[in-house]
C-alpha cells in the first residue's frame, strides 16, 4: 500500500466514491417503453368517458393522454408527479379511488368500522341466546362413542335440508 | 296493424294488472273468496296479454320496419335475424317490455299452484304482482314505448309518438342504426334474459312476504313457499352473473371479467343478500330460529334489485352497461321510495309477531357459523353499496366528481372473501346444537394439516405472494373438508346399505339433494377462486410497435408478428387481421388471429383478441393500432392470464351443482 | 320445545329505540341521495337569466382571469376541445367575431375541457386564435356551467348573468354577431 503512487491512490478514493456515492434519480436517457406508459396509465382512468381505464380506452384522445404520459416520463416525472398533473388538469375522478383527504377519509373508514359494529351486534346476540340457553338447561348432555356416524345417521334418518 | 296490436295489448295487460290488483285487495278485505278467485285469473291472464307484444316487437325487428323508432335504433339490416330477436333486449323500450313480460310469466305460474293451504297469502301476492307489473307496463305505455314511430313535421324536423299526428308524414329511415357493435356477440342471447329471470323472479318471495306481513300469518308458510322459489331466483341470478363475466372476458379485450363497473356491483347486491338467505333459512328449518333475520333478507334481496333496475336506467349512473338517461327516471325514483317505505313500515308493524326460536348451545354450533357467514356476506354488500353511493354522496355534497374503482373493491372484500372461503371449509364439520370445540377441532385437524402442504409446497416452489399462498390454502381447505363430507357419507351409507361407494354417494345425494348439491357449489367456487387468483395476482401484459417479421415475448411466450390484412365482411365490417404465430418455451404452439372490426353503420370499431386458451393460461393477443403502411409499426398489446379458465370450469360445475340442489328429493 | 327470551328489561328498549332510527335514517338516507342525484342529473345546462357561475381561468400565457373582475362587459365563453371536429368548424368564424368586438368591449374566453396541452396549442394556432384561451383545470368550469359536451357557448351580460346559451356549434358569423347584438343591445 505505501508503495503505490500518490495520484493512484486518489484515482481508487474518487473511484470508490463514484461507485458508492448515492446517485440521483437522473432523467430516463431512453424512450419510455409502451409497458412503462401503461403501468401509469392503468391507474387511471379516462377523464372523458365512463369508468373506462386509460390504458385500454381506444379514443383518440385517450391516445393524447397516453402520449402525455409518455412525454412526462421521458422528461423525468415521477409517478406520483404524473397522477398528481392528471388530477390538477382533469379532476379527482381520474384516479381510481377518491384521494384520502377530507370528506373522503370517511369513504376509506365506514366499511371497516360497519363490519366492527356488525361483528359486535353479533357477537352480543350470539351470547345473549347462549346465555339464555344455559341458564334454562344445566345438564350438559354426554357425547356418543362414535359421534361422526351416529350423529350423521341421525341426520339422515331426519332427512334435513 | 302489428303496431296497433301490440300496444293495445300493453294496455289491456295495464288494465287487467290493475284490476286484479284491486279484486284481490277488495277481495281479501272484505272476505269475498269470488273477488280473490277472479284476481287470480286476472293474474293468470296477464302473461298470455303480454306475450301478445312481445311477439309483435319481435315481428317488427325481424322484418325490419324501420319508422318504428326502437326498430331503427337496435337493428339494421345486415344484421342476423338471431340478433334481431336478441334487440328485444338490446334497448330501453325493448328490455322494459321483455321484464314485465318475465314479471307476467312468474306471476302466472304462481297463480297455478295450489293455494289451498295458503288462501290468505294469495290476495296479498296478487296485488304485489300485479301493481308491480301494472308498473313496469306504465312505463312502457307512457314513456317508453317501443312502438313509437317516427314522422317527419311539415317544417322538416321530426318527432316520435305512436298515433300520427295532424301534418306529419312517416319518416321511414331505408336501414336502421344496428344494435351497440360490442353486444354483437352470443353472449347477447343468454345473458341479458338469465340476469332479467335473476332479478324478476325475487318478486314472487318478496310478495310472499308482503303477504305474510299484511296478514299477520307470520308462521311457516310463506317461508316455506318462498324458499323453493328464492333458490330458483338465486340460481338465475348467479347464472346471469357468471354468463355477463364470462361474455365481458371474451369480448373486452383487456381480460375483463369483472371490472367492479357501478352496474355490475348493482347486480352482485341482491345475489349476495340472497345467498344470505338460503343459508340462514336452512338454520330455520332446522332449528326454526331467525324468522326476522330471513323476513329482513328476502325484502332486502327484492329492494336491492329495485335499487339496481333504477340505478340502471334512471340515468344518475353513466356507466358503460347503464342505458341513457330518460324520463322513466324520477317515477321510478316515487316507485321504489313507496316500496322501501311501505316494506319497511310493515315490517316494523310485524316485527313482534315474527319473534322466533333463539336458542344457542354453542357460539362454534353451525348457526353461529352461518350467523358468520351472513355477517360475512353482508359486509361485502356493505362495500359495495357504499361503493357506489359514495361517488352520488360526495358530489351532492361537496361537489366534486370522484371514481370508486376495483382498487377500493378488492382491497375491501378481499379479507371477507378469504374468510368465507374457510367458513366453507369448517362449517360442513359443525353440527347443529351443542357443540364444543373438541369434536370439531379432531374433525378438522387432518384436512386442516393436509391444506396446510399447498401454500408450503407453492412457498417452495417460488410463490411468495401473500394473498395467493392464503387464497391457496383456503381453496385446498374447502375442497378437503367438502370431498371428505362425501366420502364419509358414502362410507356411513355402504355401512349401514352395504351399496358401493359410488352408488352409495349417488344415493345419498339423492336424499339430500340440497346438502350435496350445495357442497358441490362449494367446490365450484373452489375452482373460481384458483381462477380468481391467477389472473387477478398472476396476470402479465406487455405492448409493443413490431414491424412484420419482429417478435415480442411474455413470460414463457414468443409471438411473431407475420401479417396484416384488411378487408370488408358481411354484416356491414371492415376487418384489419393479422396473423401471429405463437411459441411456447421456444416451440411452435399455433396462430392467432386479433383484429379489429370497424362497423360503417354506428362508425364503432371493436377490438377482438387472438386468444390461445388452455387450462393453464389464456394467451390473449390485441390489435391496438396499425399505420397505414402495414409492414411497419404495428402495436399489439399481449395479455397472460394463468388458471383464467378455472372460472368457466367452476361456472360449468355450478350449473351441475343448481340442478343437484333444486331437483325435489327423491323420497325413501 | 320453545324457548322464551327472558322477559327484556327496560335498559333495552334504548338500543331497540336506536335501531329503529339507524334503519329508518339509513333507508330514508338512500332514498335521499338516489333523488337528489337523479335531480341533478335532469338538471339542464346553466340557464338564461342564471347568475354566471364564478370561475378563475388561467390561459396558455399563464394569467389569471377572473369572471368576476369581467362584471360590466359582455364576455362570450366558448367551451371547446382540440378533438371535437364541430368546434373546428366554429373555431374560425369565432376569431373574426372577436376581432370585430374586441374594440367595443366585448370579452371572448375560450375554456379548453378535457384536453392536452400540446394539441390545444396546436389547435389555438392551426385557427389563429388570439383571444384568450385556457385548460378547464379539473373540469371544474364546465361542471359549474354543467356542460354535457363541445362545443357550448355562454354569453354572459352586463349584469353578471347569462343572456345566451348556444348548445352546439354556431353555423355561421352571422349567428354569433346575432348573438352578440342581442346582448348588447339589451
Amino acid at each position: 500500500m505505501h508503495n503505490t503512487p500518490p495520484f493512484l491512490r486518489i484515482l481508487a478514493v474518487l473511484l470508490l466514491v463514484t461507485l458508492l456515492a448515492p446517485v440521483p434519480t437522473a432523467a430516463q436517457d431512453h424512450e419510455p417503453t409502451d409497458d412503462e406508459v401503461n403501468a401509469i396509465a392503468k391507474q387511471l382512468y379516462c377523464p372523458m368517458c365512463e369508468n373506462i381505464p386509460l390504458d385500454v380506452c381506444p379514443t383518440q384522445t385517450c391516445r393524447q393522454w397516453r402520449e402525455t404520459i409518455r412525454e412526462k416520463l421521458a422528461a423525468g416525472w415521477s409517478e406520483e408527479q404524473i397522477k398528481q398533473y392528471f388530477v390538477e388538469q382533469y379532476g379527482a375522478s381520474v384516479l381510481a379511488t377518491p384521494p384520502a383527504k377530507g370528506i373522503n377519509l370517511l369513504f376509506y373508514i365506514l366499511p371497516p368500522a360497519a363490519f366492527l359494529v356488525g361483528a359486535f351486534i353479533l357477537l352480543r346476540t350470539l351470547r345473549s341466546w347462549r346465555q339464555a340457553t344455559i341458564q334454562a338447561e344445566p345438564v350438559v348432555p354426554v357425547q356418543p362413542e362414535d359421534p361422526y356416524i351416529a350423529r350423521l345417521e341421525e341426520e339422515l334418518r331426519r332427512r334435513d335440508w | 296493424m302489428v303496431i296497433h296490436v301490440g300496444y293495445f295489448s300493453l294496455v289491456l295487460t295495464f288494465l287487467v294488472a290493475l284490476y286484479g290488483a284491486g279484486a284481490a285487495a277488495y277481495g281479501a278485505i272484505r272476505r269475498k273468496t269470488e273477488f280473490v278467485e277472479s284476481a287470480r285469473h286476472a293474474m293468470l291472464l296477464s302473461w298470455p296479454l303480454v306475450t301478445v307484444s312481445v311477439l309483435a316487437i319481435v315481428w317488427l325487428l325481424v322484418s325490419g320496419d324501420f319508422q318504428v323508432r326502437y326498430v331503427y335504433s337496435t337493428t339494421s339490416n345486415d344484421m342476423p335475424i338471431y340478433l334481431k330477436v336478441t334487440a328485444l333486449w338490446g334497448g330501453q323500450a325493448g328490455s322494459l317490455v321483455f321484464w314485465s313480460w318475465l314479471m307476467a310469466a312468474f306471476a302466472s305460474a304462481a297463480s297455478l299452484r295450489k293455494w289451498d293451504r295458503d288462501r290468505e297469502l294469495l290476495p296479498w301476492v296478487v296485488v304485489v304482482t300485479m301493481v308491480t307489473l301494472a308498473f313496469f307496463l306504465s312505463l312502457s305505455i307512457l314513456f317508453e314505448n317501443p312502438f313509437a314511430r317516427m314522422w317527419r313535421t311539415p317544417d322538416g324536423s321530426q318527432v316520435t309518438a305512436m298515433f300520427q299526428h295532424g301534418g306529419t308524414m312517416p319518416l321511414i329511415p331505408i336501414d336502421g342504426r344496428g344494435l351497440n357493435p360490442l353486444l354483437r356477440h352470443p353472449g347477447m342471447i343468454v345473458h341479458p334474459p338469465m340476469q332479467y329471470l335473476g332479478f324478476v323472479s325475487f318478486v314472487i318471495p318478496y310478495a310472499l312476504a308482503m303477504g305474510a306481513l299484511i296478514t299477520g300469518r307470520t308462521d311457516d308458510r310463506w317461508i316455506r313457499i318462498s324458499r323453493r322459489w328464492t333458490l330458483v331466483a338465486w340460481l338465475f341470478l348467479s347464472l346471469g352473473l357468471l354468463l355477463g363475466s364470462w361474455w365481458a372476458y371474451d369480448v373486452l379485450g383487456w381480460g375483463g371479467y369483472w371490472g367492479w363497473d357501478p352496474v355490475e356491483v348493482s347486480a352482485l347486491i341482491p345475489w349476495l343478500s340472497a345467498t344470505a338467505f338460503i343459508h340462514s333459512v336452512m338454520i330455520y328449518e332446522k332449528r326454526g330460529m331467525l324468522k326476522q333475520w330471513n323476513m329482513v333478507l328476502i325484502i332486502l334481496t327484492y329492494a336491492l334489485v329495485l335499487f339496481s333496475t333504477f340505478l340502471t336506467r334512471s340515468g344518475v349512473l353513466s356507466s358503460v352497461h347503464a342505458f341513457a338517461e330518460s324520463a322513466i327516471g324520477p317515477m321510478f325514483f316515487g316507485f321504489i321510495g313507496i316500496s322501501f317505505i311501505v316494506s319497511l313500515f310493515l315490517l316494523m308493524r310485524r316485527w313482534g309477531a315474527l319473534r322466533s326460536e333463539s336458542q344457542l348451545h354453542s357460539l362454534l354450533s353451525r348457526e353461529a357459523l352461518f350467523l358468520l357467514n351472513n355477517l360475512l356476506l353482508i359486509g361485502i354488500l356493505v362495500v359495495c353499496v357504499w361503493g357506489m353511493l359514495f361517488p352520488l354522496i360526495s358530489e351532492l355534497v361537496t361537489g366534486q366528481k370522484v371514481t370508486v374503482g376495483p382498487p377500493f373493491y378488492e382491497r375491501a372484500t378481499a379479507p371477507l372473501g378469504i374468510g368465507l372461503m374457510l367458513l366453507m371449509g369448517v362449517a360442513p364439520l359443525s353440527t347443529y346444537g351443542r357443540a364444543s370445540w373438541k369434536p370439531l377441532v379432531r374433525a378438522l385437524l387432518k384436512p386442516l394439516a393436509a391444506s396446510l402442504l399447498v401454500p408450503l409446497v407453492l412457498a417452495l416452489r417460488g410463490i411468495t405472494n401473500l394473498g395467493a399462498l392464503l387464497g391457496f390454502w383456503a381453496s385446498a381447505l374447502v375442497a378437503l373438508v367438502t370431498l371428505y363430507e362425501f366420502w364419509r357419507g358414502a362410507v356411513a351409507r355402504h355401512r349401514r346399505h352395504g351399496e358401493i361407494l359410488p352408488l352409495a354417494l349417488w344415493r345419498l345425494a339423492g336424499r339430500n339433494r340440497r346438502r350435496y348439491g350445495g357442497y358441490v357449489i362449494h367446490l365450484c367456487t373452489v375452482l373460481m377462486a384458483l381462477g380468481i387468483i391467477g389472473i387477478e395476482i398472476y396476470q402479465t401484459e406487455t405492448q409493443a410497435t413490431l414491424a412484420r417479421g419482429e417478435q415480442l415475448t411474455l413470460g414463457r411466450y414468443v409471438m411473431i408478428y407475420e401479417s396484416l390484412a384488411q378487408f370488408d365482411s358481411p354484416g356491414g365490417r371492415h376487418i384489419t387481421r393479422a396473423v401471429v404465430s405463437v411459441y411456447r418455451d421456444g416451440k411452435y404452439v399455433g396462430e392467432v388471429y386479433p383484429r379489429q372490426d370497424y362497423y360503417y353503420a354506428p362508425e364503432m370499431a371493436v377490438t377482438i383478441p387472438g386468444v390461445r386458451s388452455t387450462l393453464e393460461d389464456d394467451l390473449n393477443v390485441m390489435l391496438v393500432g396499425w399505420e397505414p403502411i402495414p409492414t411497419e409499426g404495428t402495436t399489439f398489446k399481449v395479455i397472460l392470464n394463468p388458471l383464467v379458465n378455472f372460472i368457466w370450469l367452476g361456472g360449468l360445475l355450478f350449473i351441475f351443482g343448481t340442478l343437484v340442489a333444486a331437483w325435489p328429493d327423491r323420497k325413501s | 320445545m320453545t324457548q322464551e327470551i327472558p322477559a327484556e328489561a327496560d335498559s333495552s328498549q334504548l338500543p331497540r329505540r336506536w335501531g329503529i332510527f339507524l334503519v329508518w335514517f339509513l333507508v330514508l338516507g338512500i332514498l335521499g341521495v338516489l333523488g337528489f342525484s337523479l335531480m341533478r342529473a335532469h338538471q339542464g345546462p346553466v340557464g338564461i337569466g342564471d347568475e354566471v357561475p364564478d370561475f378563475i381561468l388561467t390561459t396558455f400565457d399563464d394569467e389569471q382571469i377572473a369572471i368576476g373582475d369581467l362584471r360590466g362587459q359582455v364576455v362570450v365563453i366558448n367551451f371547446w376541445a382540440s378533438w371535437c371536429t364541430p368546434c373546428e368548424h366554429e373555431a374560425a368564424v369565432f376569431e373574426q367575431a372577436y376581432q370585430m368586438y374586441k374594440d367595443r368591449g366585448v370579452v371572448f374566453l375560450g375554456v379548453d375541457y378535457a384536453d392536452t396541452e400540446r394539441e390545444a396549442r396546436a389547435y389555438l394556432e392551426r385557427y389563429s386564435i388570439t383571444y384568450p384561451n385556457g385548460p378547464d383545470l379539473g373540469t371544474r368550469i364546465s361542471q359549474a356551467f354543467r356542460t354535457r359536451g363541445v362545443p357550448e357557448t355562454y354569453i354572459v351580460g352586463p349584469d353578471g348573468r347569462l343572456a345566451d346559451v348556444r348548445i352546439g356549434p354556431y353555423a355561421t358569423l352571422n349567428e354569433i354577431i346575432n348573438a352578440v347584438e342581442g346582448v348588447l343591445g339589451y
